[in-house]
C-alpha cells in the first residue's frame, strides 16, 4: 500500500538478483544443449553460448549408433524401473508396518534403522561384504543394497502416522487385515508421499555411478550411462595433465566436445522431464517428513 | 445380543492395550501381528545385513589382512595399523582436506539456503517465484558426474565459457586452467556444491516462512514497517529455532559429507588438495591391496563422526530442550 522509495528499490533488486541466479542455474545446461547440436569442429572455434552456429543432430546420430551406448542407457533404464518398483514397494511395507502403534516390535526396529544413520562400516569393508557376497559384477549389486534406504522410510512413515487414525480403525474393526487396510485405504490417500518417494528412489538409481565403479566395472555387460559418461570425462582429464603436470591442449581436441555435450544431455533429460511434474509432491513429502524429526 | 457384543469388544480391547503382553503372551502377539512382522522384519534384515554386517570387518583393522587368508585367518598386529596412520602425513592432508571441505559447504550452504529463501519469500509475484524454485531445485536431481562434466567444460582452457568472457572482457591475456591449480579447488567445489543444493536447501525455509502468522506482518505494515525492518524482526527470529536446530545437526555430520565430488572434480594435479578420507582408503586398498590400512581409516572416520554426532546433540540437548535424535 504504502511503497516507500527504499521498499521499490529492494523490490527491482530482489527481482534482478533472482532473475540473475536463474539464469545462471539453466544456463549451463542450454550452453551444453547448443554445443550438443552443433558441429564437432566448429565447436572447437569457441564462443557457443546458448544457440548453435552450425546446427547439427550428428553428434546424437553418433552416440546413439555406438552401440555400447544405446545398451548402457537400456541397462539404465532397466535398472531405474526395477530399482524404483522394488524399492517403493519395500519402502511402503516397511514404513506402514513402522507406522501402526499397537506392533509390538515398533521401537525397537526403528532404533535399529535410525542407528544406522549414525554408525556405519564404512566404504572398504562394505566393499568386503560386496566381495564376500559373491555380488561383484551381479545386476543385483545395483539394487539390493539399495533397496531400502531409512531417510525415505522416515519420510514416508511420518506421512502415514498424521494420517487420521479414524479411518484405518473403523476398517479394523470391520476385519480388514493389515494388508487390506495398507493396499485399499491407506495407498489411496498417500499419493503426495509416494510420487516423493519413487521420485528420490528413480533419481538416486539413474544418478548412482559409483556402485558401477566400484563393483561392476570388470564386467561390461553392466555397464551403465552415468559410469560411461564418467569415463569420457576421467579420459580427457587424465590426458590432460599426462605431460607432467602441464595442461596438455592437444589432448582435450581429442575428445570432442559436442560428442561429450551429447552424451550429458542424455543423461540429464530424462530427470528434467519427469521432476516439474512432481514438485508439489516433493515439496509436501519433504516438509513432513524434515518438520517431524 | 447385537448389544452385549458390542459392549464387550471395547473392554476386550481395552484390557489389551493395558496388558497386551501379560494377557495374551508373546506366542499370540506374535500369531496376530503377524502381517505386520513379514511387512517389516524381511526389509530390517536387509539393513542390517548391508549397515551393521561390514562393522564385522573393523577387525581387519587390527590384522594384517591379505584377500586370500580372510578375516578368521590373518594375523593380528594390534594396534600397528593405527600407529602407522597416526604418523602418516598424508593421512593429515586428507583428513584437513575432509574436514575443511566440509565445513565450508556447511557454512556457505546454510547462509545461501537462508538467503535465498528469505529473498524468495519477498516475492509477491506468484508465478516469478514458482519459476525460480522450480529452475534452482534442478540441479539437486542431476548427477554429481554431469555437475563435473558442466563444471569441467565451464572453466576449461580450451573455449571454456568462463575463459572465452574474461578473455574478451580483457580480464585474462590468456584462458586460464582453473583446474589445474590445486590452490582454487576448495573454491570450485564449494562454489559447485552450493550451485547443486542451494534451491533445494531453501524449502524447508520456505515452509517455515509460510507457517509464520502473518498477523506479524500486518501489525507491522500498520507501524509502518519497511521490508528490511518485516525481514530483520520477523523473518529471521521465526527462521533462527530450526536454522539453528539444523545448523548443529549438520555439524555432526562434517566429517561424513561424501566424496563423490572430490572424485570427480578432482585429479592428479589437485590431489593434494582434493582428496578425503573415504578416497585416501579407497586407493590405499585397490592400489596397494592394503586392505587393513584402509579399514583403520573407515574405522577413524566413522568413530570419529559417532563422536561428533552425540556430542553435536549433548551440546543441543543442554541448551535446548528439543532432542535432535
Amino acid at each position: 500500500m504504502n511503497r516507500t522509495r527504499g521498499d521499490y528499490a529492494f523490490n527491482t533488486l530482489n527481482y534482478a538478483f533472482l532473475t540473475l541466479l536463474g539464469f545462471a542455474t539453466v544456463f549451463p545446461f542450454l550452453n551444453l544443449l547448443a554445443i550438443s547440436l552443433n558441429d564437432t569442429l566448429d565447436t572447437m572455434r569457441g564462443g557457443i553460448y546458448l544457440l548453435p552456429r552450425k546446427w547439427t543432430l550428428l553428434n546424437y546420430e553418433i552416440i546413439f549408433r555406438e552401440n555400447g551406448l544405446l545398451m548402457a542407457g537400456v541397462r539404465s533404464v532397466i535398472r531405474t524401473v526395477l530399482g524404483t518398483v522394488l524399492g517403493l514397494f519395500c519402502t511402503t511395507l516397511l514404513a506402514y508396518a513402522l507406522s501402526r502403534k499397537e506392533f509390538f516390535l515398533r521401537k525397537q526396529l526403528n532404533a535399529v534403522l535410525v542407528l544406522t544413520m549414525y554408525i556405519n562400516g564404512g566404504l572398504i569393508p562394505t566393499y568386503l561384504l560386496i566381495r564376500n557376497l559373491h555380488l561383484m559384477n551381479h545386476f543385483a549389486v545395483y539394487i539390493l543394497p539399495l533397496l531400502i534406504s531409512v531417510y525415505n522410510v522416515i519420510i514416508m512413515r511420518s506421512y502415514f502416522e498424521q494420517l487420521p487414525d479414524g479411518i484405518i480403525e473403523s476398517a479394523k474393526i470391520d476385519g480388514a487385515s493389515d494388508y487390506q487396510v495398507l493396499f485399499r485405504i491407506v495407498l489411496q490417500i498417500s499419493l503426495p508421499v509416494l510420487s516423493t518417494i519413487a521420485l528420490f528412489i528413480a533419481v538416486m538409481h539413474w544418478n548412482s555411478w559409483f556402485d558401477n565403479y566400484l563393483y561392476a566395472s570388470r564386467n561390461q555387460n553392466l555397464s551403465l550411462l552415468q559410469y560411461t559418461l564418467q569415463k569420457v570425462l576421467i579420459q580427457s582429464a587424465n590426458e590432460i595433465v599426462s605431460d607432467n603436470g602441464h595442461a596438455n591442449i592437444q589432448a582435450i581436441r581429442n575428445n570432442p566436445e559436442s560428442i561429450r555435450a551429447a552424451i550429458t544431455m542424455v543423461v540429464t533429460l530424462p530427470i528434467l522431464f519427469v521432476y516439474p511434474f512432481l514438485q508439489k509432491y516433493f515439496v509436501k513429502g519433504i516438509t513432513i517428513g524434515a518438520m517431524k524429526e | 445380543m447385537a448389544d452385549t457384543a458390542k459392549s464387550l469388544v471395547p473392554s476386550q480391547t481395552e484390557v489389551d492395550r493395558r496388558h497386551p503382553r501379560r494377557r495374551r503372551g508373546l506366542g499370540a502377539l506374535i500369531a496376530s501381528q503377524h502381517q505386520l512382522l513379514v511387512m517389516s522384519v524381511p526389509f530390517v534384515l536387509i539393513v542390517i545385513l548391508f549397515s551393521y554386517v561390514p562393522l564385522w570387518g573393523w577387525i581387519m583393522a587390527f590384522q594384517k589382512y591379505t584377500l586370500g587368508k580372510g578375516i578368521m585367518h590373518s594375523p593380528f598386529v594390534g594396534l600397528d595399523n593405527f600407529k602407522l596412520l597416526f604418523k602418516d602425513e598424508q593421512f593429515y592432508h586428507v583428513l584437513r582436506n575432509t574436514l575443511v571441505m566440509g565445513v565450508l559447504n556447511l557454512v556457505v550452504s546454510f547462509v545461501g539456503a537462508i538467503a535465498l529463501a528469505l529473498l524468495l519469500n519477498e516475492v509477491r509475484a506468484r508465478f516469478f517465484k514458482r519459476t525460480i524454485q522450480t529452475i534452482t531445485y534442478i540441479p539437486h536431481f542431476v548427477s554429481w558426474v554431469v555437475i563435473a562434466n558442466i563444471v569441467t567444460q565451464l572453466l576449461s582452457p580450451d573455449g571454456g565459457t568462463l575463459n572465452q568472457i574474461l578473455v574478451q572482457l580483457g580480464i585474462l591475456n590468456d584462458p586460464y586452467y582453473f583446474m589445474s591449480n590445486p590452490k582454487l579447488f576448495w573454491l570450485i567445489h564449494t562454489i559447485a556444491n552450493l550451485w547443486k543444493e542451494v534451491g533445494w536447501n531453501t524449502i524447508i525455509y520456505l515452509a517455515i516462512l509460510g507457517g509464520l502468522n502473518p498477523e506479524h506482518y500486518e501489525a507491522a505494515e500498520v507501524d509502518g514497517a519497511s521490508r528490511w525492518a518485516k525481514m530483520r524482526y520477523i523473518s529471521i527470529p521465526g527462521l533462527m529455532p530450526t536454522a539453528v536446530l539444523l545448523l548443529i545437526i549438520s555439524v555432526g555430520w562434517i566429517i561424513q559429507s561424501g566424496y563423490e565430488s572430490q572424485f570427480l572434480l578432482g585429479n592428479a594435479m589437485t590431489i593434494d588438495y582434493s582428496e578425503v578420507l573415504d578416497l585416501y582408503a579407497l586407493r590405499y586398498s585397490q592400489q596397494l591391496g592394503d586392505y587393513s590400512y584402509g579399514v583403520a581409516i573407515s574405522m577413524f572416520k566413522s568413530v570419529v563422526s559417532v563422536l561428533m554426532v552425540l556430542g553435536v546433540n549433548y551440546l543441543a540437548r543442554r541448551t535446548n530442550q528439543s532432542r535432535l535424535l
